[in-house]
C-alpha cells in the first residue's frame, strides 16, 4: 500500500524525523489558509499523487509570495500530472501540500527496504540526493552506501556514524543523521513498512538535517493490524478495476494489452501472460482467481475484464487441482450467461473431471472455444483477438 | 528414499479444524499420508473426524504421537507463531501453506529457526509430495505418479502443470517441492537442489522460478558448479511490469533487479535449458534426459 508525501511526513514527525512545517490542502482556499499559517518568505506548493517524478512533471513549485501560492495552487490542483511513473495519461491532482522552504546546503538520499536475499532490512544512503535512485544504482553503484540491520538488535549507532562519514558529514550532523536513521528503522518495524525513502534528505546551512520529501510503502499482508495506516488509503489513487477485484479477493493488475486473462494461481497467471506474448499478443491483465474459483468470483472477474474495452478476447486458463473442472466449467457458463460475454472466450481446463468440464462447456450453447492444452488455448486466444480487432477496427 | 517425506512421515496438522486445514487433512489421509495428530489450542482431548487426536499444544502432540513433520494451515496473523511452536518442539520438517503472513513476522521466524533443527518449507506454498508415499499440502495427489523426476517451484499451479505434463507422458516424480511465493522463505532453491543432488531416486529436475529476487540466478550458478544431474528451467513473469506485485508477495521487479530476462540469461549462461513456454516443461526435459 502507498500513501501520500504529506502522510509520510506525519509519520516521520511522529517518529522524530525532522520535516519542514506544512499543511495538506484540498482546495485553493485551503492552500491559502495553509500559506497564512507558514512564516514565509518561501512557500512550496506540492501536488500529492502516488507517483514519483512530480517535480519534473511540473507538480512542485517554489513560491516567493502568497499571490504566487494562489496562482500555483490553482494551476496544479485539478491538473493531469504526467510523470515517468503515471503513464502517458497522467494522474489527476486532487490534493496539495503547502510547505515552508528549507535552507538547502546538500541533498542526500536515504532509503530502507527488505533485502530478501539475506533476510535483513538494508539501509541505502547516497550523496546523489534528488536524483532517481534507480539510475544512480545503475550508473554509479559505488555512490550508494549500504548497511544491513541485524533484526535481533536493530540499528546500531556505529552504523549511523559509518554511513554519515561516508556521506561526508561532520560535527553535529553526524549525530543528527544517526537519529534520523534510528527513527526511520523504528517506523519501519512499528508500521510494517516495505519501503521508507527520503529523497532528498537535506543538510541545512546550520548543519541540521531535514526530510524534504518522503515516501513510505507498506506490507499489504500486515495492514490488518494498522487501522491508522489504513485510514491513509486514498482510493482515488488506485485503479478502479483493481479496487473492485480486491472486494472479491481477486488478484488483478491492469496491463496494456488486448487479451484478458482469468487464471488460477499467481505463477500460472504470469506464465499465461507470457505465453500470449510468445504467440504474438499482449496480455490485458494479470488475474489470479485463487484456489476457489466459485461462480461468484468468476462472474466478478469476467465483469472486470470486460469493462476494459481494449480487451478483444478472453483466455480462461485453469488447472483444476483441488477444484474440479466440472465445478469450474459450471462457474464459467453461469458467469458467461449472466454477464453476456460479447467478445471471444477461450477456455482451457486441465485436472480433475476435465472431460465432464469440457462437456458442460460444449453443451452450454455458448460460443466458447476450448483449448486442448495451454499452448493450444493461447494460440486460439491470440488468433481470436486479432480477428476481433480486425472486424471492429 | 525420495526427499524429506516418505512412508515413515508422521504428520501433525496445525489448524486441523479450520476450513482449509480440515479439507486438506482429509485429502492427505485419502492419499495415504499418516496423519497422527492435530493441534488446535482449546480443543485438546477431542478428535478430528472421530479418528485423529487433537491436542492443545505441539508439545503435547509430539509427546503423545511422535509426530516428525508438521503442516501449518493457521490464518496469517497466527501462522508465524505456529511455525515457531513447531520449531521449538524440535519437529524436523514444518510445511507452511498459509498465504499472507506479514514479511516482518517471517523475519522473526527466520531468526528463530537459526540454530534450531527444523527445516521450514514455505510459507505461501502448495507443500511437498513424494508420490505414492506421502502428501503434505494442497496439491492434487492424483495427477502425480511415482518416478525419478523432481519438480521444484515457487508457484503451485505451475508445479501441477509440470507434473501433469510429466504424468501424461508416463514419467513419474521422485519428490515435488513448492518452496513458496513469499520474499522470505524457509527453503530456497539451493537448499532443495542440495537434497535432490544426494537423492538416488532423483535422476532429473524441473526447476520453475519467477520474477523477483535473485534466487534463480544463484541457483543457476550453484547447479553448474555442483549438480551432476540434468536440470531444465522455466521462469514466469517475462511480461510483468516493474514495480507491480504479481499476486505472490515475492513476485515483483524492483530497482531493475529480479527480471525474468536476467534469470533466463543466468540459466542459459550456466548451461541450463529453458522451456520456451509453460506448455513445454516436460518436452524440454526430454531433450536433455530420457527415462530409463
Amino acid at each position: 500500500m502507498k500513501i501520500h508525501e504529506y502522510q509520510a511526513k506525519q509519520l516521520f514527525a511522529q517518529y522524530g524525523v525532522p520535516v519542514p512545517q506544512g499543511f495538506a490542502a484540498f482546495s485553493v482556499a485551503e492552500a491559502m489558509t495553509a500559506a497564512d499559517k507558514l512564516p514565509g518568505p518561501i512557500w512550496v506548493v506540492k501536488a500529492q499523487i502516488h507517483a514519483g517524478g512530480r517535480g519534473l512533471g511540473g507538480g512542485v513549485k517554489v513560491c516567493k509570495s502568497k499571490t504566487e501560492v494562489q496562482e500555483r495552487a490553482s494551476q496544479i490542483l485539478g491538473m493531469q500530472l504526467k510523470t515517468h511513473q503515471t503513464g502517458p495519461e497522467g494522474q489527476l491532482v486532487r490534493r496539495l501540500y503547502i510547505e515552508g522552504g528549507a535552507d538547502i546546503k546538500r541533498e542526500l538520499y536515504l532509503g530502507m527496504l527488505l533485502d530478501r536475499d539475506v533476510g535483513k532490512i538494508v539501509v541505502m544512503a547516497s550523496t546523489e540526493g534528488g536524483m532517481n535512485i534507480e539510475d544512480v544504482a545503475h550508473n554509479t553503484p559505488e555512490l550508494i552506501h549500504k548497511a544491513w540491520i541485524d533484526p535481533r538488535v536493530g540499528v546500531q549507532a556505529f552504523q549511523g556514524r559509518d554511513l554519515a562519514f561516508k556521506l561526508g558529514m561532520s560535527d553535529k550532523t553526524v549525530n543528527a543523521f544517526g537519529k534520523v536513521l534510528a527513527s526511520l528503522y523504528e517506523l519501519y518495524m512499528a508500521k510494517d513498512c516495505s519501503l521508507v525513502e527520503i529523497n532528498p534528505l537535506v543538510v541545512q546551512g546550520d548543519g541540521s538535517i531535514i526530510a524534504l520529501d518522503g515516501k513510505v510503502n507498506f506490507d499489504d499482508n500486515a495492514m490488518y493490524r494498522h487501522p491508522d495506516i489504513m485510514a491513509f488509503r486514498d482510493l482515488d489513487e488506485e485503479d478502479a478495476r483493481e479496487i473492485e477485484a480486491s472486494k472479491y479477493d481477486l488478484n488483478y493488475v491492469h496491463l496494456d494489452g488486448n487479451v484478458g486473462c482469468l487464471v488460477n494461481g499467481a505463477g500460472l497467471a504470469m506464465a499465461t501472460m507470457d505465453i500470449l506474448k510468445h504467440y504474438g499478443s499482449e496480455p490485458a491483465n494479470f488475474l489470479d482467481v485463487g484456489g476457489g474459483a466459485t461462480a461468484e468470483k468468476v462472474t466478478a472477474a469476467f465483469k472486470i475484464i470486460l469493462s476494459d474495452k481494449r480487451v478483444h478476447a478472453i483466455f480462461v486458463n485453469i488447472f483444476g487441482g483441488i477444484m474440479k473442472c466440472d465445478t469450474i466449467a459450471e462457474g464459467v457458463v453461469t458467469a458467461a450467461k449472466e454477464v453476456g460475454i460479447d467478445r471471444p472466450l477461450i477456455v482451457r481446463l486441465e485436472g480433475t473431471n476435465v472431460d465432464l468440464g469440457k462437456k458442460i462447456l460444449s453443451e452450454s450453447g455458448l460460443p466458447i472455444l476450448t483449448g486442448n492444452d495451454m499452448k493450444d488455448g493461447a494460440q486460439k486466444a491470440v488468433e481470436a483477438a486479432k480477428k476481433y480487432a480486425a472486424a471492429h477496427a | 528414499m525420495a526427499v524429506l517425506v516418505d512412508k515413515n512421515t508422521r504428520l501433525l496438522v496445525q489448524g486441523i479444524t479450520g476450513t482449509s486445514g480440515a479439507f486438506h487433512t482429509r485429502g492427505a489421509v485419502a492419499y495415504g499420508t499418516n496423519v497422527v495428530a492435530g493441534v488446535v489450542p482449546g480443543k485438546g482431548g477431542t478428535k478430528f473426524d472421530d479418528s485423529i487426536p487433537i491436542f492443545d499444544t505441539v508439545a503435547d502432540a509430539v509427546k503423545a504421537t511422535g509426530a516428525n513433520a508438521s503442516v501449518v494451515y493457521v490464518p496469517p496473523p497466527f501462522a508465524a507463531d505456529a511455525i515457531m511452536e513447531s520449531a521449538d518442539n524440535g519437529i524436523p520438517l514444518c510445511v507452511a501453506i498459509t498465504e499472507g503472513i506479514p514479511v516482518l513476522d517471517m523475519l522473526k521466524v527466520k531468526q528463530f529457526l537459526a540454530g534450531r533443527n527444523t527445516r521450514l518449507i514455505g510459507p505461501n506454498c502448495p507443500g511437498i509430495i513424494t508420490p505414492g508415499q506421502c502428501k503434505i499440502g494442497i496439491m492434487p495427489g492424483h495427477i502425480h505418479k511415482p518416478g525419478n523426476v523432481a519438480v521444484l517451484s515457487r508457484s503451485g499451479t505451475l508445479t501441477y502443470e509440470a507434473v501433469g505434463q510429466l504424468t501424461a507422458l508416463g514419467i513419474g516424480q521422485s519428490t515435488c517441492i513448492g518452496i513458496g511465493g513469499d520474499p522470505i522463505k524457509g527453503t530456497d532453491f539451493i537448499d532443495a537442489l542440495t537434497l535432490f543432488a544426494e537423492d538416488p531416486e532423483t535422476h532429473a529436475i524441473i526447476m520453475i522460478g519467477e520474477i523477483g529476487g535473485s534466487a534463480e540466478e544463484e541457483a543457476a550458478a550453484w547447479i553448474k558448479a555442483n549438480l551432476k544431474k540434468p536440470v531444465i528451467g522455466f521462469i514466469a513473469g517475462l511480461t510483468a511490469p516493474p514495480g507491480r506485485r504479481m499476486g505472490h508477495a515475492g513476485a515483483i521487479i524492483s530497482g531493475g533487479t529480479g527480471t525474468g530476462q536476467s534469470k533466463i540469461a543466468a540459466f542459459e549462461a550456466n548451461g541450463i535449458k529453458v522451456a520456451p513456454t509453460p506448455g513445454d516443461l516436460a518436452s524440454t526435459l526430454l531433450t536433455v534426459w530420457q527415462p530409463r
